[in-house]
C-alpha cells in the first residue's frame, strides 16, 4: 500500500484527518492512488483466480439460459399452482440489492453526508450490475423470452397494445427507467474522472489507455462554467432518483399486491419491499466493500466509520422489515379472513415452516447484534453479517412468491415447489456474473470517484469534513 | 497583428484560493470570458468568473412534462381509441391504473433532459480542444489550477494580458496555440 507520505510532496494541502478520511492525503496523492489500481497496479494472482471462478459462473449461466430456450421453462421447478419460483425471487432480490446504490448516491448527497463520497462509486455500479440482471429474469420467465419486446408500446402489425392496467406492463416502463436512470447518474458522475484517466494515461505515455478513457469522458476539461452546469445538473439527476427509487420497488410489490392471493393481497407490501430493498442492498455494499478496501489499501477512504454507518442502516432497515412481518401476520389476523389466516399459519408450520425461521433469524434477530459498537467496528464480523443478511433476504423474496401459491384457496389444487438443478444453476450463475461484473469494473473503472474525493480532501483541510 | 494566432494565455496556480484570487482580480480588471479550470467543482468560482445558471432547469422541467403528458397520452390513445376493451366495466380512460407508466417516463424524460442539456450546454463532447496542446494542462484534473484568457475576449491584448497573469505570480504562463 502506498502511504500518503511519499506520493504528498507535490501537495500543498493535506487532509487533517477526520472519521471519513485519514490524514494526509491531498489533491495529488488521492488522485494517483484511485487511478493507479486502474492504470498501473498489477491485477494479481487472487483477482485472476476470482475471474476464473467467477468466469466458470457465468458459462453455467449461459448453458442454463441455452438450455432453457431449448427447451421451455419446464427444465426449471415451476408448475401450476408455482407457476412464480426461483426466477420471479431472485428478480425481486436482485431489483433490491440494486437499491442501495441509488439511494447512497442521491438521497445521502441531498441529505449532505459526507460519507457518502467514498462509496457512492461502487454502489452505483453495484445498483447497475443488480439492477440488469434483475431485468434478465422476468424476461427469461416469459415463455418465449425472444418475444420480450411485446412489451414495448410500438405500433405493430399485431394491432394490439400492452395492456396498461397490468403491474408487469407498469414493471417494465419501472425497471428500463431505473436502468436507464442509474446509468445516466452513474455515468455522468464518472466523466470528470475519465478525465483524469485519459490524463494520466497520457502523462505516462499510454496511448491507447488515453484514446479511450479520453473518448469516454467526452473532451471534459474541468471549467468553471461547466463545473457548474455539471453540479447543477447532477443534483437534479439526484433529485429525480429519490422518487425513482421509493417507485421502482413499490412497483415490483404491485406485482403481488394487486393480485388477490393470500398474502399478496396487502397494501403494506410497497413500504415493505422498499425497505427490504434498503436492507439486502446495504448488506451488498458491506459484502463488497470490505473486500475491495482490503484488496486495494483503501482503508484510509473507505473507513471503519462507513462500514459502521452502513450497520447503522441495516439495523434501521431491519426493523423496517420486521415491522413488515408483523403487520402481515397480524392483519391476517384481523381480518378474520380464513384464507389469511391459513396462509400465515402455513408459513409458520407449513412444509415451507423452517425456511420462515431461518429467514426470521437471519433478518430479525441477527442483525440486533448491530446495537453493540464492537460489532459495528469489526470488519470480519460485518462481512459474515452482511452474507447472512443476503441469504435472509433471499428467503424472504422466496417466500414471498412461493408460499402464497403453493396453498391458495382450494385444497384440491394445493402443490409443491422444488427446485431443479436449473433452478440453483441459474440462482448461483447470477451470482457469478454480477461478481464477474464487478470484478472487470474494479479494474477498469475508478471503484471510488476521484473528484469528490479531492473535494472531501479540501474541506478536510478547512476542517469542515 | 503578426503574431501567430493564439487561443490565449494559460497560467497555473497552485490552489483553490490562489485561483479564486486571480480570478477576481482579472475580473476586476474588465476581462468577461475568462476561463477558469480545476479538479474538481470549487464553490463560488462560478460566480466570480460570470457563469450563468442557465437553462438547465428548465429544460429538465420540459423533459419531464414531454416525457409525462406522451405516455399518458400514449396510453389513453391506445386504450380508448385504438383498441378499445371493456374490462370488467371499468371505464376505458382508468386514469389511475395509467400513473406508473406516466410517473416512470417523466422521470425518465427529465433525466435525459437534465443529462443531455448538461453536455450539449457544455459544448460536449467535444474530444480536441486548444489546451491540450499545453503538456502541462493536464494536471487540471489532478492538483492544479489554471486561469486562461482567451484571445476572443475583447479586452485581450498579448502584452497586458501576459503582464496581468505575470502580476499573480503563477506557477507556470504558457501561451496556448489556436
Amino acid at each position: 500500500m502506498s502511504t500518503p507520505d511519499t506520493r504528498a510532496e507535490t501537495d500543498s494541502l493535506h487532509s487533517r484527518g477526520s472519521a471519513v478520511l485519514r490524514p494526509g492525503w491531498g489533491y495529488a496523492s488521492v488522485t494517483d492512488k484511485i487511478a493507479n489500481i486502474v492504470l498501473t497496479d498489477r491485477f494479481g494472482w487472487r483477482w485472476w483466480t476470482a475471474f476464473l471462478f467467477a468466469s466458470a459462473g457465468v458459462f453455467a449461466l449461459l448453458l442454463a439460459i441455452t438450455w432453457l430456450l431449448v427447451k421451455g421453462i419446464g427444465i426449471w421447478g415451476v408448475d401450476i399452482p408455482v407457476a412464480w419460483g426461483y426466477a420471479i425471487g431472485n428478480f425481486v432480490w436482485w431489483i433490491g440489492i440494486g437499491h442501495a446504490g441509488t439511494f447512497i448516491s442521491a438521497v445521502l448527497l441531498l441529505l449532505r453526508q459526507k460519507w457518502r463520497t467514498s462509496i457512492n462509486r461502487f454502489a452505483e455500479a453495484m445498483t447497475l450490475f443488480a439492477a440488469g440482471i434483475a431485468g434478465l429474469f422476468p424476461i427469461l420467465h416469459l415463455g418465449r423470452p425472444w418475444f420480450f419486446y411485446w412489451l414495448v408500446p410500438y405500433p405493430n402489425v399485431m394491432n394490439v397494445w400492452p395492456q396498461w392496467r397490468s403491474p408487469l406492463v407498469w414493471d417494465f416502463f419501472a425497471i428500463a427507467t431505473y436502468l436507464t436512470v442509474s446509468l445516466l447518474f452513474w455515468y455522468v458522475g464518472l466523466i470528470p474522472d475519465l478525465a483524469t484517466l485519459r490524463d494520466r494515461a497520457g502523462q505516462r505515455g499510454e496511448r491507447k489507455s488515453q484514446v479511450t478513457y479520453g473518448l469516454l469522458a467526452l473532451g471534459w476539461r474541468g471549467e468553471a462554467r461547466h463545473w457548474a452546469r455539471y453540479e447543477w445538473a447532477y443534483l437534479l439527476l439526484a433529485g429525480l432518483a429519490t422518487p425513482l427509487v421509493v417507485s421502482v420497488h413499490t412497483i415490483v410489490s404491485l406485482d403481488f399486491a394487486v393480485g388477490n392471493t393470500p398474502g399478496y393481497h396487502s397494501t403494506i407490501f410497497p413500504p415493505y419491499f422498499v425497505a427490504g430493498a434498503l436492507f439486502s442492498g446495504f448488506a451488498m455494499v458491506l459484502t463488497l466493500a470490505i473486500p475491495l478496501r482490503h484488496a486495494f489499501g483503501l482503508q484510509d477512504f473507505i473507513t471503519g466509520r462507513h462500514l459502521a454507518n452502513a450497520a447503522k442502516v441495516l439495523l434501521a432497515t431491519s426493523w423496517l422489515v420486521s415491522y413488515g412481518y408483523m403487520a402481515e401476520m397480524f392483519t391476517a389476523f384481523y381480518s378474520g379472513d380464513v384464507y389469511e389466516r391459513y396462509m400465515t399459519v402455513n408459513r409458520f408450520a407449513g412444509p415451507y415452516g423452517p425456511v420462515y425461521w431461518a429467514m426470521l433469524t437471519c433478518n430479525v434477530l441477527v442483525p440486533q447484534l448491530f446495537w453493540f459498537r464492537r460489532v459495528r467496528h469489526s470488519v470480519a464480523l460485518l462481512f459474515v453479517l452482511s452474507l447472512v443478511i443476503n441469504c435472509g433476504m433471499w428467503m424472504e423474496r422466496f417466500l414471498i412468491v412461493v408460499t402464497s401459491l403453493h396453498r391458495d384457496y382450494l385444497p384440491s389444487a394445493w402443490g409443491m415447489f422444488y427446485p431443479t438443478r436449473w433452478d440453483w444453476i441459474t440462482l448461483f450463475g447470477s451470482i457469478a456474473l454480477f461478481v464477474w461484473l464487478f470484478l472487470l469494473f474494479v479494474r477498469f473503472l475508478p471503484s471510488i470517484s476521484i473528484a469528490e474525493m479531492r473535494e472531501l480532501v479540501r474541506e478536510s483541510a478547512q476542517g469542515e469534513a | 497583428m503578426n503574431a501567430p494566432r493564439i487561443y490565449g494565455l494559460l497560467a497555473e496556480f497552485p490552489s483553490a484560493e490562489a485561483l479564486c484570487a486571480a480570478a477576481r482580480h482579472v475580473r476586476a480588471r474588465g476581462w468577461t470570458r475568462v476561463e477558469a479550470y480545476s479538479p474538481f467543482p470549487i464553490d463560488g468560482l462560478g460566480e466570480i468568473i460570470g457563469a450563468e445558471k442557465g437553462w438547465i432547469a428548465p429544460l429538465t422541467l420540459l423533459g419531464g412534462i414531454l416525457g409525462g403528458a406522451g405516455t399518458y397520452f400514449l396510453q389513453w390513445y391506445a386504450a380508448v381509441v385504438d383498441y378499445p376493451i371493456n374490462i370488467g366495466g371499468r371505464p376505458l380512460n382508468s386514469w389511475p391504473a395509467f400513473i406508473p407508466a406516466t410517473f416512470e417516463i417523466t422521470i425518465l424524460g427529465a433525466a435525459l433532459a437534465a443529462t443531455v442539456a448538461m453536455l450539449a450546454l457544455n459544448g460536449l463532447p467535444r474530444l480536441y480542444h486548444p489546451l491540450f496542446e499545453v503538456e502541462e494542462f493536464e494536471l487540471a484534473s489532478r492538483n492544479r489550477f489554471f486561469l486562461c484568457l482567451p484571445a476572443r475576449d475583447p479586452v485581450f491584448a498579448p502584452g497586458p494580458a501576459r503582464d496581468l497573469l505575470a502580476e499573480l505570480h503563477p506557477l507556470l504562463l504558457r501561451e496556448v496555440p489556436a
